[in-house]
């Protein structure tokens, strides 16, 4: 663990996370999920190992989910109960996936971390995020059309998942307004632990998952979602605390940004239907999917996995990933922003003709 | 006008929290990189620093970036099901 270097703390740097924390924060509060997926490879970006920028991500937002969280439940849009049990099992994924992280770092150190991120983000991204986008253009298009049910339709793999019974296993969640098995929530629960453990988002599973398998509104699920991330990030910081790899100063930068922007994705919400919620989490996965796309040739070219890419080259495309991810950034934030300003003047207008 | 009143004294107030927060932050940059050192060699009560630092930093800089979006008049369209 000794081979961890934490980078210099300059203003730039300071400077640079505030911002990406802003952008990161604003996405996490309209959509649920960390933001983190776009400040992990930001992270590494500036020159934080893979491990160390995920580990102190996961820092920043445990206390971010729980502000983000509690301004969400205001609005009544948290499921309480499906959180802390979805949270609970994510934090038994959270410990395997750690173990899965800690294990490559010591085998093949902090390139092998960085690239193992980088390759689940684009393999996890490609399908959820493709998955979702076109979700959010079919919504968009019954809309267009006036069909009656543009509104939040459940899956035919929820409708089934609702309809199984299993004794002494059931549960009733406000969310899903229905009795759903432990014994599904359970590996949904895990498997969103495990990924945050990797790339510190794993609402990039569980929102998805609340939606099309337990058939949840988008907007209730990416608000419950923070709640599982408290529970899980609380335990995960303290695992990685214990390594000695959080670098709390940056954490805490990111936090300084993240939680003047969760305010305003989670007011963001109120005025935007789900569809809109479901575009922006799926035009982002997308975006930032390229961007670390980017970053793989370089690494592999670094662990001798393939044959050595010339600097230039690797620097080439390294710079760019780093603009694709600007391009995330500034595309998220500016449809976040959009939508609410958009969202207030309509609201202001329906009050003043009332 | 009172209630917008108490907003700005809680934003001022948790403002002024926040910065002095941050501003310790940096003036013991040093010093924190040092205890994460000493807690891969084996000290692993210091664990407890970042999180303590991360629960308070997000109760007082929370309230201020709340309070302060308030004082601008970004608010939610209400209560929603």
């Amino acid at each position: 663990m000794d081979s961890i270097s934490f980078i210099d703390f300059t203003a730039t740097t300071a400077l640079a996370l505030f911002i990406v924390g802003f952008v990161g924060g604003m996405v996490s509060g309209f959509i649920g999920s960390g933001g983190a997926f776009v400040m992990t490879p930001a992270m590494m970006t500036l020159g934080v190992p893979g491990i160390v920028a995920v580990a102190s991500n996961i820092c920043h937002k445990f206390p971010k989910s729980l502000v983000g969280a509690m301004k969400r439940h205001k609005y009544g849009q948290v499921d309480v109960k499906l959180g802390i049990i979805m949270g609970i099992f994510a934090e038994a994924g959270m410990l395997v996936g750690k173990n899965v992280m800690t294990g490559i770092k010591n085998t093949y150190g902090d390139v092998g971390t960085s690239l193992y991120v980088s390759v689940v983000f684009v393999v996890v991204l490609a399908i959820v995020g493709s998955f979702v986008l076109r979700d959010a253009w079919r919504m968009h298009k019954a809309e267009k059309s006036g069909a009656a049910e543009a509104g939040h339709k459940v899956t035919r793999l929820a409708r089934w998942v609702q309809s199984l019974h299993i004794p002494g296993t059931m549960m009733y969640f406000d969310s899903i307004k229905a009795r759903v098995s432990i014994v599904i929530v359970a590996p949904l629960g895990f498997a969103t632990g495990m990924l945050a453990a990797t790339i510190a988002v794993g609402g990039f599973i569980g929102v998805p998952a609340m939606m099309y398998i337990l058939g949840a509104p988008a907007l209730m699920a990416s608000a419950t979602e923070l709640v599982i991330a408290f529970v899980m990030g609380l335990g995960g910081s303290i695992l990685y605390a214990l390594d000695g790899v959080v670098d709390i100063r940056l954490a805490m930068i990111i936090l300084a940004g993240s939680l003047f922007g969760i305010q305003i994705g989670a007011i963001g919400t109120t005025y935007v239907k789900d569809a809109v919620v479901k575009f922006v989490m799926g035009l982002i996965m997308v975006i930032v999917l390229f961007s670390r796309f980017f970053y793989v040739p370089g690494y592999l070219s670094n662990l001798e996995l393939i044959d050595p890419i010339a600097p230039s080259t690797i620097a080439t495309l390294k710079m760019l990933g780093d603009i694709t991810l600007v391009l995330a950034l500034a595309t998220g934030g500016l449809t976040i922003v959009v939508a609410l300003i958009k969202g207030m003047a309509a609201h202001r207008r329906k009050v003043s003709v009332t | 006008m009172s209630e917008r009143k108490k907003t700005a004294i809680a934003t001022a107030a948790f403002g002024v929290g926040s910065l002095t927060l941050y501003l310790l932050l940096f003036s013991y940059s040093d010093q924190l990189v040092l205890w994460a050192e000493q807690t891969r060699q084996g000290n692993k009560l210091l664990f407890l620093i970042p999180i303590v630092i991360a629960f308070v930093f997000s109760w007082v800089h929370g309230n201020f970036t709340g309070h302060f979006w308030e004082l601008l008049g970004v608010r939610a369209a209400g209560k929603q099901k």
